[in-house]
């Protein structure tokens, strides 16, 4: 019988999803400099003009799922570094729901302040 | 029969002087993953002041003397700033060339290449931000 030496998690789900939010911000992390340093200068930047593209469904969805993705990909990255430095047991949970809860408060964050931006009322 | 190995700590970071190339690219890659995770939380906290700005007056905003817009020219106008900007860009141009090689890799394309792809990563990440220091810079003196 094959025996197993590999030290994935069996079907290898974080992993894929890893690499999937990496290929989504290669491509939206380019797009987010170019526009606001090579397009929209950094000294530029007003209050209306965020609010001017973020009153866009098409921009505000694809901040919010930046953001998500931006914060899954990071912080699932800082738990890979942090097991490979040998975090194991009460320690590693303790981290992992610390993790877990400080990607809750950015992503909330952000959300409200968007919805700032977008004249959404919940902020 | 299977066994188990304990094979210690992935990194030894006490052994640099023995790291080859495919070891300080996983370690350049962390390293660089640590400071963008860092700073997109600073960045929602700047951010964040859009909160109370939405709340002022339509002439304030159309002065920007709202709290957004101050807090962003003021930060925009320190040179340190400015320099940060660049040390960030180029942070995150090596995750994303090096980040692009290790997903070729994992594809297992160009897998006898892996050493000259992570120098080219290193070189192209120097000429990008080289080219864009003027258009970071511009407008801070």
């Amino acid at each position: 019988m094959a025996e197993r030496y590999s030290s994935f998690e069996k079907g290898g789900r974080m992993w894929l999803i890893q690499r999937i939010t990496a290929v989504f911000l290669l491509v939206v992390l380019a797009f987010h400099f170019f526009l606001l340093h090579f397009v929209h200068h950094a000294d530029e930047v007003s209050f209306l003009a965020s609010a001017g593209r973020m009153e866009q469904l098409s921009y505000y969805s694809l901040m919010i799922l930046f953001l998500v993705t931006a914060t899954f990909h990071g912080v699932n990255g800082v738990y890979n570094a942090l097991i490979n430095q040998g975090l194991t047991g009460t320690k590693r949970t303790v981290i992992k729901w610390t993790l877990v809860a400080a990607s809750a408060v950015l992503i909330v964050q952000g959300i409200r302040t968007a919805n700032a931006w977008a004249g959404i009322g919940l902020y | 029969m299977s066994q188990s190995y304990n094979r210690g700590l992935i990194e030894d970071f006490g052994r640099w002087r023995e790291f080859e190339a495919g070891m300080w690219a996983w370690i350049f890659h962390k390293f660089t993953g640590w400071v963008l995770i860092g700073y997109l939380f600073t960045h929602i906290a700047v951010l964040s002041t859009g909160i109370p700005a939405a709340g002022a007056s339509e002439a304030a905003l159309m002065a920007g003397e709202d709290v957004y817009t101050q807090t962003i020219v003021s930060l925009e106008e320190l040179l340190l700033v400015r320099i940060l900007e660049v040390g960030l860009l180029a942070v995150a141009v090596f995750h994303m060339l090096n980040g692009t090689r290790l997903l070729l890799v994992d594809l297992g394309v160009g897998l006898d290449a892996q050493d000259k792809s992570f120098y080219a990563s290193l070189i192209l990440t120097g000429a990008i931000t080289v080219a864009s220091v003027p258009t970071f810079i511009a407008g801070a003196f």
